[in-house]
């Protein structure tokens, strides 16, 4: 490896390495760690949240149960759907994506260190600030879609719907700045060679993903920032009796809230791609069809909002388009489908856990978009709208379309991530534990609804016919929780004890399986070039790579947004305690909002000075800049100054 | 017939109260709306609140387009998991992926008929649903004789009233509708306060009751019985005791049942009645309940006027008998924690009265 010489390894390694200590960790701006991160906080939340869903079920598991109260109750079902909406399932997406993309498109960081270490720092808060509400006693009560006039001041007095307010603005800040991560990382940073047809599937689906944050968030960010003006300065944007609208609240949370389902389903559409490519063999079948499945869904979704309205009472012609729209948004699903199945029909199988949780994901997902079709029926949707059947329907769509095509990405990418593999027999129980006990808790609900158990009831008669049913579902959540505290006990011993897994276990075709595991802090020794559109498989033994980039600063390459030609080097920031800091003054201004509005004002004061401290150009860099530019100057001085 | 709307209809009967009068025989207005025809549809169990077993003919429209879409999806269900375990099991004897132009090719084809199957399915499913949307949009619209019933939401219970152009035809009752048989029904539905959603499955889906609005639909019940619906949206702490009684029976019995519910509240009889109005009328009862004939004519709670012809309490979640009627009366927070009315300061004589007074209200 004589090209190594090139490179100054040891440089290189130094300028990257994550500080050590304390305060060393809290100003990580490292993307690996920041995705990972991510990932552990949101399974933290996802395991919240999954305990709260068992005292649901262990409430309904008899009729007039009274273990629990009606208050406690719809405190428990509005914090389960607000965290696994808000605090897991967007989250652990987007850490999977600031974890792999880099990887992926061949770059040594994301394109904004600090701002990425910033955009954790509010997710964290904003989930410690809604849980530490909960504990004092103002857990959110309103449901997690909060409609007034219920979550408005008049009938939700208190500060419990403030809190739910306030954590949507946390949450969807940090969404933001992970899109515009991702956005400009899959655009500018990709290794030349990678142009926008050799991209890896499921670094598509993020960037269809980055792109319904940008349009989808700030809908819901007006909404939860119009109720809670409504509710702590008095202003009328929801008040039906001074001119405001209910319905409007709607219509703003439905046009965030159904592209939401997508901006959790469309990642996992990508792991399935990868995944699926590495087990079979072979490239995923149709390329060009995945790839515009994929962002035809994400204009679609915006297109179909009003199906969560249809019992409002809209005019009938409106109905019909969104109905239309709704059915439509599932050719590009199949059509998906199809693609996966014709690659597995001309691959070579091999059977591994990742495998087994994609075959899950097919078995029950399909059953999800297929109540899906249902629902998108205005009169079906009248009778089952708020059953039990659509707690079913978007449970099957949710859990069977991301969550196991998740769980398929954590056992594949989880000797990437360790650099040891897991226990293949555990991982093989947690799958079938999860396949029969999802499937036992939730089959059920489909019956429950059609006879007519609506959702959010904390109790219901013996008369109603709906306990064997309900205690079925009981039952089956016990399934489930074993197999994920065997899933995370697999992870747990195997991270320290696995056998090593090597560079490419799965002999997979992305560029993150070129190099270590888990991946040296700068990724990439040489910034790799890409001459096809599996990476790994089209290089030739003796693929060029890119020389040049300096060793004793964090830099990437740029290269152009079309064809990945290299455009130029750019530095980028390293280690900063000050995301941390800013994100504390931005906690401040929200979480003291609730209770005093000039708090904000002076939360958003004390941000613009570390902004200060952010934008601060060092010395040394500004004389290295002088000096380049000066040296630049020199050589090319003759043309320049004409 | 008692004993079987006793274990069907209503919840409970709340834990905290007494249970002495359990056995009392059915008001005689509730022995009347209990047709032979309306045990039938009580014999299956949950079936009073079923998508699954329509009464009307918007229910029974939206049950044949359900069968429609089942039926469907589970041959489109089946369909694909067969080929994809059929994939599976090829690729897994195989050693090599195949990787040849022709394979391509045909692989190709079977996407791209995937693809217009699925597309001409969902269109004839889109052809369907809009068919009976239309069906129910317009059933009834162009009926000479059609009833108007307004609904309003409270948290939580539900207003009925019955308009009438003289004010003195105007029926104003609580959590129990009455409808006949075979007549199109025009439901207007609004709220005083938060968002609900009247749901009553046998007869058609649901509409949502929004502050400011008044939203319309139709309905038909094509047989008679006693059905039930609930609150579907959300509303706030005692979301899930939001219930209530349709009756549905012959036009002749409605009439009946109309006629019935437009006299005035009967004056009390006994001393005990009569001790018992006095005793309402005094109580802050009146701030919020209104009985036709008298001084009271508050509308924030139910109006009590035919109270004791109703078949059940707190908006369906007690069976209207004496025993939970004095519960009610005396402690409504404690069987409905969150619910509007007051517990009240009352005596057991002043209890005994008044639940006798409110009995005399039929």
């Amino acid at each position: 490896m004589s090209e190594y010489a090139l490179t100054n390894e040891p440089e290189l390694a130094a300028t990257w390495a994550p500080k050590k200590g304390v305060l060393g960790w809290l100003s990580e701006t490292g993307h690996k760690e920041i995705g990972l991160r991510y990932i552990v906080t949101a399974m933290c939340f996802f395991a919240v949240a999954g305990i709260e869903a068992a005292f649901m079920r262990l409430q309904l598991s008899r009729p007039d149960n009274t273990l629990l109260g009606p208050d406690m109750y719809n405190q428990l079902f509005t914090m389960h759907g607000t965290t696994m909406m808000f605090l897991f399932a967007v989250p652990v997406m987007e850490g999977m994506g600031i974890y792999l993309v880099p990887l992926m498109v061949g770059t040594r960081n994301v394109a904004f260190p600090r701002l990425n270490a910033f955009g954790y720092f509010v997710y964290l808060f904003g989930g410690i600030f809604l849980y530490t509400m909960f504990f004092l006693g103002a857990g959110a009560d309103a449901g997690w879609f909060a409609y007034v006039p219920l979550s408005g001041p008049t009938f939700s007095p208190g500060k419990r719907v403030d809190t739910w307010s306030q954590m949507i603005t946390f949450t969807e800040l940090s969404a933001l700045v992970v899109a515009i991560e991702i956005t400009v990382t899959a655009f500018k940073q990709r290794a030349p060679g990678m142009s926008l047809n050799r991209i890896p599937l499921f670094v598509w689906s993020m960037i269809v993903t980055a792109f319904m944050i940008i349009f989808a968030m700030p809908s819901v960010m007006l909404d939860s920032g119009y109720l809670a003006l409504d509710r702590l300065i008095a202003t009328h944007f929801f008040n039906q009796s001074e001119g405001g609208d209910t319905i409007l609240y709607q219509h703003f949370f439905w046009f965030f809230g159904h592209p939401e389902v997508y901006i959790i389903f469309i990642p996992a559409l990508g792991f399935i791609s990868m995944i699926l490519s590495a087990f079979t063999g072979r490239k995923i079948f149709g390329y060009p069809v995945m790839v515009s499945s994929l962002v035809f869904t994400g204009f679609m979704a915006f297109g179909l909002w009003v199906h969560h309205m249809f019992a409002t009472g809209l005019p009938q012609l409106g109905e019909s388009f969104f109905t239309a729209a709704s059915m439509i948004i599932s050719i590009p699903t199949g059509v998906q489908i199809f693609c996966w199945i014709a690659t597995i029909w001309t691959g070579r199988l091999v059977v591994r856990t990742p495998l087994l949780y994609v075959i899950g994901f097919f078995v029950v997902f399909i059953i999800g978009g297929l109540s899906g079709v249902m629902i998108a029926s205005v009169p079906l949707d009248l009778q089952l709208h708020d059953t039990f059947f659509i707690v079913a329907h978007f449970h099957y769509v949710l859990i069977g379309g991301a969550v196991f095509p998740l769980f398929a990405a954590f056992h594949f990418w989880f000797p990437k991530m360790t650099g040891r593999m897991f226990s293949e027999r555990l991982g093989r129980i947690s799958f079938w534990l999860l396949l029969i006990g999802f499937n036992v808790t939730f089959f059920p609900m489909h019956l429950l609804g059609l006879m007519g158990m609506p959702r959010r009831i904390y109790t219901y008669g013996p008369q109603m016919g709906w306990t064997f049913l309900n205690q079925l579902a009981s039952a089956g959540a016990v399934f489930i929780v074993a197999s994920i505290v065997i899933m995370l006990t697999n992870f747990w011993l195997s991270r320290r004890s696995g056998v090593l897994a090597g560079n490419n276990p799965w002999n997979a075709d992305s560029l993150e399986w070129s190099v270590s595991s888990p991946p040296p802090p700068y990724n990439f020794l040489h910034i790799p070039v890409v001459s096809g559109p599996n990476a790994v498989w089209d290089a030739a033994p003796d693929q060029p790579y890119v020389v040049g980039m300096r060793t004793h600063r964090r830099e990437v390459l740029v290269t152009k947004t079309l064809d990945a030609e290299p455009s130029h080097r750019e530095e980028i920031p390293g280690h900063s305690i000050v995301p941390l800091i800013l994100a504390l003054t931005t906690t401040f201004a929200l979480w003291g909002a609730i209770f005093f509005a000039w708090w904000f004002t002076l939360g958003a004061i004390l941000s613009a000075v570390v902004l200060l401290f952010w934008f601060w150009p060092k010395r040394e860099d500004v004389e290295e800049h002088l000096e380049n530019e000066r040296k630049f100057t020199m050589k090319r001085g003759g043309e320049v100054t004409a | 017939m008692n004993g079987r709307a006793h274990s069907l209809l209503p919840r409970r009967a709340g834990e905290k109260v007494p249970q002495a009068d359990e056995g009392a025989p059915p008001h005689p207005a509730l022995r009347a709306t209990l047709s032979p025809q309306a045990g039938r549809g009580l014999l299956v169990v949950g079936g009073i609140q079923s998508a699954l077993n329509p009464a009307g003919v918007q229910a029974a429209s939206i049950h044949s387009l359900w069968h429609v879409f089942l039926w469907v999806s589970v041959a489109v269900y089946v369909i694909t998991v067969a080929f994809f375990f059929l994939a599976l099991i090829k690729a897994h004897r195989r050693t090599a992926p195949l990787d040849d132009p022709g394979t391509e090719r045909r692989m190709t084809i079977a996407v791209s008929t995937g693809a217009v199957i699925t597309a001409v399915t969902l269109i004839s499913l889109l052809v369907a649903d809009v068919a009976t949307g239309h069906t129910i949009g317009t059933l009834g619209r162009n009926g000479a004789k059609k009833i108007e019933i307004e609904v309003t939401g409270h948290q939580w219970w539900w207003e009925v009233t019955y308009p009438n152009a003289e004010s003195d035809k105007i029926i104003k009752t609580a959590n129990e509708i009455h409808i006949p048989t075979g007549q199109p029904i025009l439901f207007r539905v609004t709220t005083r306060d938060v968002i609900h959603s009247l749901w009553m499955p046998n007869l058609h889906g649901k509409r949502d009751l929004i502050p400011g609005r008044v939203n319309k639909f139709w309905i038909e019940a094509d047989r008679a019985g006693v059905f039930r619906g609930q609150c579907a949206e959300y509303c706030g702490m005692q979301h899930a005791n939001m219930a209530l009684v349709v009756v549905a029976e012959s036009p002749s019995d409605f009439s009946r049942w109309q006629e019935h519910q437009r006299t005035p509240a009967p004056d009390p009889q006994t001393p005990e009645q009569k001790r018992g109005q006095q005793a309402f009328l005094s109580l802050p009862c009146v701030n919020c309940h209104a009985v036709t004939g008298t001084d009271a004519y508050a509308t924030l709670g139910p109006d009590l006027t035919h109270i004791a012809t109703r078949t059940t309490l707190a908006a369906g979640e007690l069976i209207n008998n004496k025993g939970n009627l004095s519960g009610w009366i005396s402690n409504a927070p404690s069987i409905k924690p969150g619910v509007q009315m007051p517990a009240n300061v009352m005596d057991a004589q002043q209890v005994n009265d008044v639940v006798a007074y409110l009995e005399s209200l039929r």
